[in-house]
């Protein structure tokens, strides 16, 4: 084991990551920030340096500001949306109750389909007047809502889309968690007096901060990052009221052939990862407490 | 923190998880202010029983009484009593204050109110400049005592205590053993302690009840337990190191010897502690004669391992200056007074008659 590798073995065996990591990784991302200080070229006329024009068009964009709002909004409405059913979803599943198995694997099942597939399933389920949601409000009398169609209801049929396809996955993160709480603290809070509720908010949900971190984290990660179901479903609209940051990066780049702005709008994107990655170290590096 | 226990017995008590009966007809009773150990191997069923007098289950039979009255059916918050679990149950994301304290907030204690109790036991338990810390910063001594102060911050008159001295040092022990033992004098509470330790039984309790797999094999004092042991699971479970039990057949004993009861002497077991042992037996009532196995020194004595030609295993506690070799055969005897007698057929004890 204490052998030291010959060097040239080892300069070979890191070559192999660090070309995969530069090729696919680095290289893109120095790329797109080139790309984003220089204009599109065309036929006639080759590509020229414009230095932080690009970054003006950015700034004047009004869909970009739409699109901004929406991927705000679809991230605050489905971050803790996901939270709240995973627990839920995995308090229920580690309950005393029969049949947890098959709860299990049902609440499991969306996370297993791909998102387009999903996006499909949900397609028929939005459909007005024959999908199972116009059938269940006629049911009660209620009119029928043109939910995918409609500028007020488009985003948040997306954001319902998404909490269903990864509550699933998050609930198993939950579930782990839930069962590494000692019982002996719920019984100690048992006995001084606290409800089933009580030991729910005082004991177990502390516990799970870790998770729900990682969780939060998660879901903020995957509402900038998935966007197949918006390209299945709504292509963003109606009048981009479903747009995304990520799908309108793609639209401008491969439907517009923009290749500048879509590099500006992706170094954008990047900043915002970035921004949000850092913020998910720093609040990591503060429950230190917890071993 | 009042300052008067309560009584506590028990009475028929089962319980059975499915088919599995893990106790049977479990009886005793311990005055207020008094201090009752639950003894037993692992496995025996202690927890389970603490844990259906403070309510975490519920019994399958049999009656629990607190101050006289049956607490069946009451919640564990009702039962007004307090427990201190095996590795403590200390909330990890709340302060020292806020475990000890938490009971008092649950019940809506005023803040003046919960601050002067938590201050009065913080000092008691010297837990004054801890107070700020959460438990993953304390060392397990300093956890216990929060443990402790915990409890005894809500005044029950009744603790119950799971093993808490099971993941100290044997120094901690101790401190922590005499600690608690004075708190139980100091403030009149009534404390019912599970150990599977014998020493700590014995050195602790104004009354033991020792078990074996989910029954009750013996209660009394701690002097009755061990002077009388009432059978042999009791007799060979209570000292160290363990009594030496011998068929009579394999020793000789005195031609006048009775036993009472009308049981035949050869239906008996004898019962040694090793210390009452000794040779040379010329003089001694009964003899065995074994050979030297091996041999512990043990700083105060020797302790002689020996084995009979039966195969019967023998622990002689020896202080004597001259050491036999190993491999020698020796005759070792004993006493009258010295020998507990039991049933071979079912291990309770009966008495010589002289
Ligand atoms: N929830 C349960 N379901 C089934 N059997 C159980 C349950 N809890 C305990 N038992 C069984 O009851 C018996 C007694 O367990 P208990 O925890 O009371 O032992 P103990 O005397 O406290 O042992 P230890 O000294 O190791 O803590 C054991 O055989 C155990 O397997
Ligand atoms: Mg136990």
């Amino acid at each position: 084991m204490n052998k030291r590798l010959p060097l040239g073995l080892g300069f070979v065996l890191l070559v192999m990551p660090c070309s995969l990591l530069v090729a696919f990784t680095h290289y893109p991302a120095v790329r797109a920030l080139i790309n984003s200080l220089w204009n599109n070229a065309s036929s006639r006329r080759p590509s020229k340096f414009v230095g932080i024009e690009n970054y003006e068009a950015l700034i004047a964009d009004e869909k970009l500001m739409q699109v901004l709002t929406n991927s705000g909004l679809y991230a605050l409405g489905t971050i803790p949306l996901a939270i709240f059913l995973s627990i839920s979803m995995a308090l229920l599943v580690n309950s005393k109750l029969p049949a947890t198995g098959l709860m299990r694997l049902s609440f499991f099942m969306p996370t297993m389909l791909p998102l387009v597939a999903v996006a499909n399933i949900w397609l028929f389920f939005y459909a007005p007047g024959i999908g199972l949601a116009s059938q269940i409000m006629n049911f009660f009398g209620l009119p029928t809502i043109n939910f995918l169609g409609s500028t007020e209801t488009s985003l948040a049929s997306m954001m319902v889309v998404a909490v269903w396809k990864e509550a699933g996955l998050f609930m198993i993160f939950y579930l782990a968690a839930l069962q590494a709480v000692p019982e002996n603290l719920k019984d100690a809070a048992r006995l001084e007096g606290a409800g089933p509720v009580r030991v729910f908010i005082d004991v177990v949900f502390p516990l799970l901060r870790p998770t729900t971190i990682f969780v939060a984290v998660n879901a903020l990660i995957n509402a900038f990052r998935l966007v197949d179901h918006i390209i299945v479903m709504t292509k963003g609209g109606p009048d981009n009221s479903s747009a995304l940051l990520l799908y309108y990066i793609y639209e401008v780049t491969f439907r517009q052939r923009d290749f500048a702005y879509g590099a500006t709008l992706t170094v954008l994107m990047v900043a915002i990862l970035g921004v949000l990655a850092a913020f998910q170290f720093w609040v990591l590096d503060r429950k230190t407490h917890y071993q | 923190m009042s300052n008067s226990g309560a009584s506590i017995e028990v009475k028929n008590l089962r319980k059975s998880w499915g088919a599995v009966e893990v106790l049977s007809d479990v009886n005793f009773g311990i005055e207020p202010g008094g201090f009752l150990t639950l003894l037993g191997p692992s496995g025996c069923g202690k927890s389970t029983l603490l844990r259906l007098i403070c309510g975490l289950d519920e019994v399958s039979g049999g009656q629990i009484l607190i101050n006289g009255a049956d607490v069946a059916g009451k919640p564990a918050a009702e039962r007004n009593l307090g427990m201190v679990f095996q590795n403590y149950a200390l909330f990890p994301h709340m302060t020292i204050e806020e475990n000890i304290s938490y009971g008092l907030r649950i019940r809506k204690v005023p803040k003046a109110e919960k601050k002067k109790s938590v201050d009065r036991v913080a000092e008691l338990m010297a837990l004054g400049n801890l107070l700020d810390r959460k438990p993953g910063q304390l060392s397990g001594g300093q956890q216990q005592r929060v443990a402790l102060a915990r409890v005894l911050v809500s005044g029950r008159p009744l603790v119950l205590m799971d093993e808490p001295l099971s993941n100290l040092d044997a120094k901690l022990r101790v401190e922590i053993r005499s600690e608690i033992r004075s708190l139980n004098k100091k403030l009149g509470i009534t404390i019912v302690y599970v150990t599977h330790d014998q020493s700590e039984a014995l050195s602790m309790s104004d009354r033991v009840v020792l078990m074996n797999a989910g029954v009750v094999a013996q209660v009394g004092t701690p002097k009755e337990l061990y002077e009388h042991p009432a059978n042999t699971f009791s007799a060979t479970f209570i000292g160290t190191p363990p009594t030496n039990i011998l068929d009579s057949l394999e020793v000789a004993f005195p031609a006048d010897l009775k036993i009472a009861g009308g049981l035949k002497l050869s239906e008996c077991l004898f019962g040694i502690r090793p210390e009452s042992l000794a040779f040379p037996a010329e003089d001694l009532d009964f003899k065995v004669r074994a050979r030297v196995q091996s041999i512990e020194y043990e700083g105060k004595v020797f302790l002689i391992h020996m084995r009979t030609d039966a195969g019967t295993a023998i622990v002689v506690s020896y202080s004597g200056g001259s050491v036999p070799d190993e491999g020698e055969e020796i005759t070792v005897g004993w006493n009258r007074d010295a020998t507990h007698v039991f049933s071979r057929s079912d291990g309770k004890a009966t008495t010589l008659v002289y």
